[in-house]
């Protein structure tokens, strides 16, 4: 019995120290915030600054061109390091402070985060379309759909597959909007609630002959036997916004960052961007302060 | 702080008062990562305990070829066994993709190698002892091979503590080959990730503590309840 005890004591220890660790790094990541930068060090820029942004923006290939642009225009003196997850994390991750700028796509989420006082020089920057796509035999029935409503209504009532992301970010959240205005509780053997990103739920819809919502880039930039099959519906617009993280300890990183993004020479490169390979813009620059 | 604290408890609370949902993701937890561990039982204890006591030409290769798959990223397996059960891949019309039947089975190729290694280890360690008197005994090589795997036991059992371990926390593989859908194929580890990517980090935390209590519970069962029975009646 001893020697159990003993051991227990031991299994104790590390859990404890475990838990020790991680509140002491949680205290570090609340720091207080930046110190104020003196006027005349203000064109010098920061050596580092974090970009918290979807997975979207980084799979399409926007920011293999975007970012490299903006690093090679200050002479590689500052670098930017991306961290693509979902719009949820995104927006927790400025929160925490352990991101300068968040580049996201959910405009009641990034509203909030304003108005709660964590960002301000909130930006639109681009936009694009959310797409309804799904197998191309169309069981629902789907494709003569005018709106996105009646489109997800024939879903429901045909009891079609569908793939939700079902992870709180961006598109998730549009497709939540969708079944409250068609008045449906998405539920039952059909509906299938993946918690994963869009490049993965969009794969487990081809994979199972599904329908799903996907935003326009990451449907063009993933090989698929799925077909897009909604018209274009307002209800479907995607807008992109860039804002600037309130505490953030690289002031002149971030608003360069951004500028970067809505300036008239940021918002062509936009515009250019897979023209050549998709024939078409993913991404339709839209810059406007909000 | 107080925030994350709270969250915590909330999850502790659901918990302890057995919440219907929370309690479906733990069950299918440990009925994906016992089944995979039953399974590499079956398959890795004999394989090992040949290994360990029958030296062959190529039986150097071998073990290091085990040694190497005890290593394998989670991530590697789930890609190889997605590719096998893909709609157009060698077993599609299997219909296993996305299903618990998959994350069994990308399971099972990440603990069979670390069950046959390990029983290798301890079988190897007991036949120098066993062997000679096994043979002047006079018993048949069943009979030694069984005496001595039987020899190996406290051994063998860490060598299932620690696959089911590695596939109680395994994330890689699962999330891919079984898609975390809800009320399907969603598991401790693929829940944390989700709340994690929701920005959910203290929820995500107070689940990882709920699976190591768990985790706590199941190797007290198998230290503290099924070893001494194992070794009941002997000299430990």
């Amino acid at each position: 019995m001893r020697k159990i005890t003993g051991k227990l004591t031991l299994v104790w220890t590390i859990i404890f120290s475990l838990l020790l660790t991680m509140s002491f790094n949680a205290a570090a990541f609340s720091a207080p915030a930046a110190k104020k930068v003196p006027a005349k060090k203000v064109l010098k820029i920061e050596p580092e600054v974090v970009l918290a942004t979807t997975t979207s923006t980084q799979d399409s290939g926007l920011l293999d061109v975007m970012i490299p642009a903006f690093e090679k225009k200050w002479n590689k003196k500052v670098k930017v390091k991306v961290i693509a997850v979902g719009t949820g994390q995104a927006i927790q991750l400025g929160k925490d402070g352990n991101a300068d700028v968040i580049l996201v796509h959910s405009k009641k989420s990034e509203d909030e985060f304003v108005a709660q006082g964590y960002g301000f020089k909130a930006y639109d920057v681009m936009y694009n379309q959310y797409l309804i796509v799904g197998p191309t035999n169309d069981p629902a029935n789907i494709a003569g759909a005018k709106t996105a409503l009646e489109a997800f209504t024939k879903i429901a009532e045909a009891k079609g597959k569908f793939i939700s992301r079902g992870d709180d970010s961006g598109t998730h959240k549009k497709e939540v909007s969708i079944w409250g205005k068609a008045k449906i509780k998405p539920e039952g053997n059909w509906y299938l609630s993946a918690g994963q990103g869009m490049g993965e739920t969009l794969r487990m819809a081809d994979e199972m002959g599904a329908y799903t919502l996907v935003d326009e880039a990451t449907f063009l930039t993933n090989k698929t036997s799925l077909k897009n099959l909604s018209q274009g519906d307002k209800e479907l617009f995607n807008q992109y916004g860039i804002i600037q993280v309130k505490s953030t300890k690289k002031p002149v990183a971030a608003n360069e960052l951004i500028w970067h993004f809505i300036s008239p020479q940021g918002q062509k490169t936009i515009k250019d961007f897979g023209k050549n390979k998709y024939g078409k813009s993913i991404f339709v620059p839209n810059a406007k302060k909000r | 702080m107080e925030g994350m604290w709270n969250s915590i408890l909330d999850v502790l609370k659901l918990f302890l008062s057995g919440d219907q949902k929370l309690y479906e993701i733990i069950f299918l937890s440990l009925k994906v990562s016992f089944s995979a561990v039953l399974i590499g039982v079956l398959i890795g204890i004999p394989i090992g305990s040949f290994m360990g006591m029958v030296d062959f030409k190529g039986h150097k290769l071998m073990v290091i070829l085990i040694y190497t798959l005890m290593g394998m990223p989670p991530v590697l397996a789930g890609v190889a066994i997605y590719l096998l059960l893909s709609a157009n891949g060698p077993l599609g019309q299997w219909q296993l993709l996305f299903t618990p039947g998959a994350m069994i089975m990308a399971q099972v190729v990440l603990v069979t190698p670390i069950i046959a290694g390990l029983t290798m280890v301890a079988v190897r360690s007991r036949v120098k002892i066993f062997f000679e008197s096994a043979v002047s005994l006079g018993a048949n090589k069943v009979q030694i091979a069984w005496l001595i795997t039987r020899e190996a036991k406290n051994g063998i059992m860490a060598a299932v503590v620690t696959a089911f371990g590695r596939a109680i926390a395994e994330v890689g593989a699962v999330m891919l080959v079984g898609g975390n859908i809800e009320n399907y194929t969603r598991v401790m580890t693929t829940s944390i990730i989700l709340e994690t990517r929701k920005g959910n980090f203290d929820l995500a935390l107070g689940l990882g503590i709920v699976l190591l209590v768990i985790s706590f519970l199941i190797n007290g069962f198998l230290v503290a309840g099924v070893l001494p029975y194992l070794q009941r009646g002997e000299q430990v």
